[in-house]
C-alpha cells in the first residue's frame, strides 16, 4: 500500500457515515407499538398482575381488608353493586367498600374478595407451572438438539432399566429380586470403573461388542419420550395424579408443569438443530468454551424467542387447566377461593344468581385472551421473517 | 528434518500421517488420507487445494473439532509443542483451544454470535483462559480492537455484529483469535467472503500482527494469489493427500507435480491475455470412491499405466521440496532411490 492509499483509507474510515444506531430494545418497542392488540394484552396482563399482588395482601392475614371467607348467611345471593343491610350485620362483617361490588354467593361471601384471592392462585399457577415446563423443556430440548447425534450404548440402557426395576421391586416389597438387580447395577459400576481401561487394546469378544453397540441416539430417546407424553390425554393424567396426591395448590402447579413441557422441548430442539451447525458455535468451540457454556450462553439466547412465545400462551392454558380442575372439584381445596371453584359453586345458581358464573368466567376469558394476544404480538416482534411484513 | 535444520529447532506443530474418515450411509469418505505437515515457529504455512480436498477437515482435526459421530480420526498424530493432541481429553483440549491455538473462520458474517455485543464476545475469549478484572478486561479489549485496526474501538465494543461491515467483522474475529496470545493461528480461508480491497487489508493485518507477536500461522486457502503473498512454505493438497510441498519460490517457480502445475497454469495473468485459460479436465474424485493408485491419475496428462496401480511416493527434489509424482521424477532423471514412503 502506498502512502497515498493509506491516507485515503484512513480518511475513509474516519469520515464514513455510520448507520443510524438503533438498539434491539428500540426496534422491539417500534414493532410492538404497531400492534395495538398486543399492547392491549400487555396492559391487561399488567393490570391482572397488579390485582393479583394487591389482592394477595388485601385478602390474607388475620384481619384482611377483604375477607373472602366471611360468611353472612342473611346476605346470600346479593346481586353486584348491592348495598349491604347494615342492620343485620356486625361492624366487622360490612364489606370494606361499603357495597358488594360483585355480589355475594350462596353463603353470603363477598365475591369481589374471593375473586381477588383467586387471581393470585391463577397467576402463580400460570407462572410456576409454565416456569417448570419451560425449564424442563429447555433442558430436554437443548440436550436433544445439541448432543442428539451421540448414542447411548446397550449396556447403559440395560443399566438404567435394571436400576429402575430394582428400585421399583424393592419399594414394592419384592426385596430379594430387587436387591439382585441393584447388586447387578453396583457390579456394573465397578466393572466400568476398573475393568474397562485394561481391555481397550485387546480384541473384544462378541458378547461384549453387543453390549457396547449403540442402542439408541439421545435425540431419538428424548423425542420418543416426548411423543409418549403427548399421547397421554394430559387432562386425565392430571386428574389421576391429583386424585392420588394430597390436594394442594403446589401439587397442581407441579403436575401441570410436568405434563406440558413437550411443546417447548420440540421448539428448543428444532432451534438447536439449526443453530448447532452455525459458524458461531464452531467459533465458540474453537475459543475453548465448554459445551455447557455454549449451550446455555451462546445458543440459548438465539433460541429463546419461540420459547417465550409458547410460554406466554402456555400461561393462559395453565390458568385454564387450573380453572377446569377446580371446577371439577379436583383443584385447590374449598375454603380457598379460585376462579374455577367460584365458577363451580355458581353453576348451581346459574338462573338465580348468574353473576356467580359470569364474573369468574369473564375474568378467565379476559386474562387468557390477553395472554394469547400478547404472546402473538411477541412472536411477531421476535420473528425476523414476520418482521418484514410490517 | 526435511530442511536439514538442527534438531533443537523443533516444529511448533507436527502432523504425522493424519487420517480422518467420515462415515455416512455405510460409506467411508476418506476426507483426509494420511497427511503429514509441520509448522515451525514464526512461520506462515499455507495449505492449498480445491474445495473438498480436506483442507478444512485437517484444520478442524488439529483443534479436535471434527464432529465425532460421522467423522473419526482413524490414524496419525498431531504433536503440538510436545503433546499429542489426539490423545488429549476434551477438558485438556478446551485449555488448548483459543489459548494456544486459535482459529479464524471463513465467514465473518456468521461466525459472530448475533445476540451479543462485540465487547462481550472478545471479552469472553479473554476471560475463558485468563481471569482478569472487568476494568482491565475492557482496556484489553479496546487494545485488541485497536491492534486489528478498528477505528474508535471504545464505541465499537458496544456494537452488535450486524452493525459492522464484513471487513470489520473479520477484524473482530482476528481480535478474538489474538485474545490469548496464541502460538498458532489457523486461518481457514479468512478472506474468501470479503471483496478484494478488504482482502488485501486483512492479509496485511495478519502479516503485521504475525510479525509483531511472532506467532505461527497456518493459512488455508484455495487462492494461489493470496498464498503467494503471505506464505513461507506451501503444502498442496489433493483428494485428502499432500501432493507437493516446498517453499513459496519452489512451488511457484518450479512446481513438480502435474496438479500443482495445472493449478498454476489456470491462474489468470497478463501474459495469458487473450488466450483461453487452462483448466484441469475432470472433477475432484468422490472422497468415498477414490481411484486406485494415484488419486490424480484420471485427470493427469503425464499418467502412465503404473499410475493406476501404485500409490505414488514422495519424491525428494532437495531443499525441502517434495512432490508425489514418480513419473515426472524419473523422466527428469533423478535417482529413484530418493522416492520415500511407497505404500
Amino acid at each position: 500500500m502506498t502512502m497515498v492509499e493509506k491516507k485515503l483509507n484512513n480518511d475513509f474510515y474516519i469520515e464514513s457515515p455510520l448507520p443510524p444506531k438503533r438498539t434491539r430494545m428500540q426496534e422491539v418497542r417500534r414493532l410492538f407499538g404497531q400492534n395495538r392488540l398486543a399492547i392491549l394484552g400487555l396492559f391487561i396482563f399488567i393490570l391482572f398482575f397488579f390485582c393479583a399482588v394487591t389482592g394477595l395482601f388485601l385478602t390474607s392475614g388475620s384481619r384482611p381488608v377483604f375477607d373472602p371467607a366471611m360468611v353472612r348467611l342473611q346476605e346470600k345471593l346479593r346481586p353486584p353493586l348491592a348495598k349491604p343491610n347494615l342492620d343485620s350485620l356486625q361492624p366487622q362483617e360490612v364489606p370494606a367498600l361499603g357495597v358488594y361490588l360483585m355480589g355475594t354467593d350462596d353463603l353470603g361471601r363477598d365475591v369481589f374478595a374471593r375473586m381477588l384471592q383467586g387471581a393470585w392462585v391463577s397467576l402463580t399457577v400460570g407462572f410456576v407451572a409454565v416456569g417448570i415446563s419451560v425449564l424442563i423443556g429447555i433442558f430436554m430440548g437443548g440436550i436433544a438438539g445439541y448432543f442428539g447425534q451421540h448414542h447411548i450404548r446397550t449396556d447403559q440402557v440395560l443399566f438404567t432399566f435394571a436400576l429402575i426395576l430394582g428400585t421399583g421391586l424393592v419399594i414394592a416389597n419384592f426385596t430379594f429380586i430387587g436387591t439382585v438387580f441393584l447388586l447387578l447395577c453396583l457390579a456394573y459400576i465397578f466393572y466400568s470403573l476398573f475393568a474397562r481401561h485394561g481391555s481397550t487394546e485387546k480384541e473384544t469378544p462378541a458378547l461384549k461388542a453387543m453390549f457396547h453397540s449403540n442402542a439408541v441416539s439421545i435425540d431419538t430417546l428424548i423425542m420418543r419420550i416426548v411423543d409418549i407424553m403427548l399421547c397421554f390425554p394430559s387432562f386425565f393424567l392430571i386428574l389421576t395424579v391429583v386424585a392420588l396426591l394430597p390436594a394442594s395448590i403446589y401439587n397442581i402447579m407441579i403436575v401441570i408443569g410436568l405434563t406440558s413441557w413437550m411443546g417447548t422441548t420440540r421448539f428448543v430442539r428444532a432451534e438447536f438443530l439449526s443453530l448447532r451447525e452455525q459458524d458461531f458455535v464452531a467459533a465458540a468451540k474453537a475459543l475453548g468454551l465448554s459445551n455447557f457454556r455454549i449451550i446455555f450462553r451462546h445458543i440459548m439466547p438465539n433460541a429463546i424467542a419461540p420459547v417465550l412465545v409458547s410460554a406466554t400462551i402456555g400461561i393462559a392454558s395453565a390458568i385454564l387447566t387450573e380453572a377446569g380442575l377446580s371446577f371439577l372439584g379436583f383443584g385447590v381445596p374449598p375454603p380457598h377461593a379460585t376462579w374455577g371453584n367460584i365458577l363451580s359453586n355458581g353453576k348451581n345458581f346459574i338462573f338465580d344468581a348468574p353473576w356467580l358464573t359470569f364474573i369468574p368466567g369473564i375474568a378467565i376469558l379476559i386474562v387468557v385472551l390477553s395472554f394469547n394476544l400478547f404472546g402473538e404480538g411477541l412472536r411477531d416482534v421476535m420473528n425476523p421473517k414476520l418482521r418484514e411484513r410490517h | 528434518m526435511i530442511d536439514g535444520q538442527t534438531t533443537n529447532d523443533r516444529p511448533l506443530l507436527c502432523v504425522e500421517n493424519l487420517k480422518v474418515y467420515f462415515q455416512s450411509n455405510g460409506e467411508h469418505a476418506h476426507a483426509v488420507d494420511g497427511i503429514s505437515f509441520e509448522v515451525r515457529k514464526k512461520e506462515t504455512v499455507c495449505i492449498v487445494g480445491e474445495s473438498g480436498c480436506g483442507k478444512t477437515v485437517s484444520a478442524l482435526s488439529i483443534l479436535g473439532l471434527i464432529p465425532t459421530p460421522p467423522g473419526e480420526i482413524v490414524d496419525g498424530q498431531i504433536i503440538f509443542s510436545g503433546q499429542n493432541l489426539i490423545k488429549l481429553d476434551e477438558k485438556a483440549m478446551q485449555k488448548i483451544r483459543g489459548n494456544h491455538i486459535s482459529m479464524v473462520f471463513q465467514e465473518p458474517l456468521t461466525s459472530l454470535n448475533p445476540v451479543f455485543t462485540i465487547g462481550d464476545q472478545i471479552g469472553e475469549a479473554v476471560y475463558t483462559h485468563k481471569q482478569i478484572e472487568p476494568e482491565a478486561l475492557f482496556q484489553y479489549c479496546v487494545q485488541l480492537l485497536n491492534d486489528v485496526g478498528i477505528p474508535s474501538p471504545k464505541q465499537r465494543l458496544n456494537d452488535y455484529p450486524h452493525q459492522l461491515s464484513g471487513g470489520q467483522r473479520q477484524r473482530v474475529m482476528i481480535a478474538m483469535a489474538l485474545a490469548c496470545d496464541p502460538d498458532l493461528i489457523i486461518a481457514d480461508e479468512p478472506t474468501t467472503a470479503l471483496d478484494v480491497t478488504v482482502q488485501a487489508q486483512i492479509l496485511a493485518l495478519l502479516k503485521s500482527i504475525q510479525k509483531k507477536r511472532s506467532m505461527s500461522v497456518l493459512y488455508i486457502s484455495h487462492d494461489l494469489g493470496v498464498v503467494s503473498a503471505i506464505a513461507n512454505r506451501i503444502y498442496v493438497m489433493y483428494a485428502g493427500i499432500i501432493v507437493e510441498q516446498g517453499n513459496t519460490a519452489q512451488i511457484f517457480r518450479a512446481a513438480r507435480h502435474p496438479y500443482t502445475q495445472g493449478l498454476l497454469a489456470s491462474l489468470p495473468s497478463l501474459s495469458k491475455r487473450g488466450k483461453r485459460l487452462y483448466s484441469i479436465p475432470g472433477n475432484v474424485p468422490n472422497p468415498a470412491y477414490k481411484p486406485d493408485g494415484c488419486p490424480f491419475h484420471p485427470r493427469c496428462r503425464h499418467r502412465i499405466l503404473s499410475c493406476q496401480k501404485e500409490y505414488p511416493g514422495m519424491c525428494d527434489y532437495g531443499e525441502g521440496h517434495l512432490a508425489r509424482c514418480p513419473v515426472l521424477f524419473k523422466s527428469k532423471g533423478y535417482k529413484a532411490s530418493r522416492i520415500q514412503g511407497v505404500k
